[in-house]
């Protein structure tokens, strides 16, 4: 009896019983939503279960990476939707990083008008509503003329409020040689990049990485091209009935998709690029400058490295933010897993089903982003050699 | 983001919603005032006015149903709810009753679990272009960009209307009405599709010139649009069919706001049980003997709703057509009431 008071008078066990009551009290109450919402679906007679995933979907959709028609099912449908907000995310990701650092870097310029320039810009980006950019970008895009008077700034390039038409070459068999030839070159680029690297911190010999690399990666697809005979015919895009057929089309929809996040998102990382530049110690600055590096070397191979410990945190939640903003794509019409997943659940009625599938769908993408984000920040982290 | 609020809600409302199940008409009276799910806003069927005062089509059902429970049309409370909010909103007990020009189809008949009221507008899907496209058919829109609106059967009837044609478009699929509006008066899109009474609504209000566009003749689309309720519970969907017909009725007998005090004292049999001066009715539904009569006094008959919202003396200027009575070759009609 002594020794049990004792056990449970233990600030270990009683932790220990404290924690399993309160992940029971979670556990009766994620059963209770879930057990009483199948019971009330049932009693009101909703049908419940994602069956209707293989059923034809009998809608179109504006864009697609892979090929979808009515005839296809809400599953294929479902994936159609995710590539496009996974498309938006990426190329957005980069913009917004590009340009976030570009803005972060010219507010710290010495130049006045550079740094105040930068400062208006974060200053108004990321204190209006995403929303209400979006449908800004939108409606300044809708006011480029229609296809039949249309802008050419470059010849067979054609601007119009459908969209950015320009040429594509069209397909052709050893288009999948080359593209392997690609993948082989970018391959062998890191590899190379990876050994120099690991000499140069053994012996202190320099290596010329970036002709080795752009060798590799530019030239050999490059070779595949000249040795299949060069086999390229442009697809051009012609006015043909309502639009322009033939090409490529860079949608409205997407285009102002992707400066709205990526302006907004960029306001934001200009701070966090330059909060991480600040926590560097001036001195820094100073002993490279006493080595006789140049300004740009110091910023390369010292700050930014340095940086980059503050910086990467952060910055993992803004790429968290921009691929869940993108759901605003609904507002102004790009087709993301949202629109998609709205459209399925009104034609099916499962709208449960549809909004846990998409909170799954985000969560996974985010823990994604943000396993690749804890990675780069370890590398990122101090190592003592 | 209302969806997941009302998907939410599905979750957690769940004890009190499957108590009034089978009561819905007891649980109304109690809290006194009927909460009625509408359009965001849809001229004709369901707007607010600068007063914040709804009215429309839909809006008069809800009245309707008002003025039969409470004898006071205005004991309605509104809950506006986009295309995508009105199925869980109904189910979850958010609302009682869902007047919403909502198309009456075989799937939200049985898996969403709702029960519809008779048919108070007879829609069909078309398409509006500009006229300067000279176009005199639907059937010459293949390779046309369409703006549609997302949540409703009009994406899947384009595409079915497209693929039975053997034609091809390009669908962009706005969420937000005055977006979309906006989109298509842009010239973003080559047509736009909806209801044929919304595109007219969409371009007596919101076009720069009313006369630069017009709707194509095909109606791609039945587009039945009756008020709905939850499965399960009888007397609350019988009192909504019966108030839907009783404004037709009261139509095909002569009666209106203006002669119905009169008629009271009338001696035509179907007029008297019609306003209660025979007694049964009322008792069957559940509510007061004088339910029909406070419903033309206070709301109108159906003639006279079709007319001030959507008719002649509307902006939208609609006819009949196929909403008139049947004995003027419409296809309203009401089965007795006794």
């Amino acid at each position: 009896m002594h020794s049990l008071a004792r056990t449970l008078n233990s600030a270990r066990t009683r932790g220990y019983i404290y924690q399993a009551l309160i992940l029971g009290g979670v556990a009766v109450v994620g059963w209770f939503l879930v057990s009483n919402t199948l019971d009330n679906l049932e009693r009101r007679g909703v049908a419940t279960g994602f069956a209707f995933l293989s059923r034809e979907a009998s809608f179109e959709i504006g864009e697609s990476l892979i090929p979808f028609s009515a005839a296809d099912t809400y599953l294929r449908a479902f994936i159609v939707g995710l590539l496009n907000t996974l498309t938006v995310s990426a190329v957005g990701v980069l913009l917004a990083s590009v340009l976030g650092l570009a803005v972060g870097i010219a507010r710290l310029s010495s130049n006045w008008i550079v740094s105040r320039m930068a400062a208006a810009f974060v200053e108004i980006v990321r204190n209006i509503p995403l929303l209400l950019q979006l449908i800004v970008w939108y409606t300044i895009i809708g006011k480029l003329p229609g296809p039949r008077d249309a802008l050419e700034p470059l010849p067979d390039v054609f601007l119009t409020n459908r969209g950015l038409k320009l040429p594509w070459p069209q397909e052709d068999p050893a288009h999948g040689l080359i593209l392997a030839a690609a993948a082989v070159g970018i391959v062998g680029a890191f590899i190379v990049a990876r050994w120099a690297r690991r000499r140069r911190e053994t012996t202190g010999q320099r290596f010329p990485t970036p002709y080795a690399v752009a060798g590799l990666a530019l030239g050999l697809p490059g070779l595949a091209f000249i040795a299949a005979g060069m086999p390229l015919v442009w697809d051009v895009p012609r006015l043909q009935g309502f639009n322009f057929a033939g090409g490529v089309t860079l949608t409205p929809e997407f285009a102002a998709l992707l400066v709205g996040l990526s302006v907004y998102t960029a306001g934001f990382i200009a701070e966090i690029v330059r909060s991480g530049i600040l926590s560097v110690p001036h001195g820094q600055t100073e002993a490279g400058l006493a080595l006789g590096l140049k300004p740009g070397q110091i910023l390369r191979l010292i700050i930014l490295p340095q940086a980059l410990r503050v910086i990467v945190p952060p910055l993992t939640s803004q790429y968290l933010n921009l691929t869940k903003n993108s759901s605003l794509a609904v507002a102004i019409g790009y087709p993301d897993l949202v629109s998609i997943s709205n459209t399925t659940a009104n034609q099916t009625g499962q709208v449960i089903e549809m909004v846990s599938m998409m909170m799954a769908v985000y969560l996974v993408v985010s823990l994604a982003i943000s396993a690749f984000m804890n990675w780069r920040n370890q590398r990122a982290a101090l190592v003592t050699r | 983001m209302k969806t997941l609020i009302s998907a939410a809600l599905l979750a957690v409302a769940a004890l009190p919603a499957a108590a009034v199940a089978g009561t819905t008409l007891d649980a109304v009276k109690q809290k006194g005032y009927l909460q009625c799910g509408v359009n965001l806003g849809l001229y004709g069927f369901s707007a607010p006015d600068e007063k914040g005062k709804w009215s429309g089509l839909d809006v008069d059902v809800c009245r309707a149903v008002a003025a039969a429970v409470f004898g006071d049309a205005e004991k309605v409370k509104y809950t506006p709810l986009s295309a995508q909010q009105r199925l869980p909103a109904l189910q979850s007990g958010e609302i009682d009753l869902l007047a919403r020009n909502t198309t009456r189809t075989l799937s939200r008949d049985t898996a969403n679990g709702l029960n519809f009221a008779p048919i108070n507008f007879y829609d069909g899907q078309a398409f509006m272009v500009s006229a300067k496209l000279g176009l005199k058919s639907a059937k010459e829109l293949n390779g046309a960009t369409i703006c549609v609106l997302p949540g409703t059967t009009t994406e899947q009837n384009v595409a079915d209307y497209f693929r039975a044609n053997k034609m091809q478009f390009k669908p962009v699929v706005i969420e937000k009405n005055e977006e979309m509006h906006k989109a298509f008066f842009s010239g973003r899109c080559d047509a736009i599709s909806s209801d044929s009474s919304q595109l007219a609504g969409i371009r007596a209000a919101e076009a720069p010139n009313p006369a630069d566009y017009v709707i194509l003749p095909e109606q791609v689309s039945k587009e039945p649009l009756a008020p709905a309720v939850r499965q399960g519970d009888e007397e609350w969907t019988n009192l909504i069919t019966w108030t839907v017909y009783a404004m037709i009725q009261a139509e095909e007998l002569g009666l209106n706001s203006g002669n119905i005090d009169a008629a009271a004292a009338s001696p035509n049999p179907d007029v008297k049980r019609f306003v209660g001066a025979t007694p049964g009715n009322g008792k069957a539904l559940g509510v007061e003997e004088n339910w029909a009569f406070n419903i033309v006094k206070q709301v109108g008959n159906y003639g006279e709703s079709f007319e001030r919202n959507v008719g002649a003396q509307s902006k939208l200027k609609l006819a009949r057509g196929v909403n008139g009575l049947h004995t003027a070759g419409g296809l309203m009609y009401s089965p007795p009431l006794k």
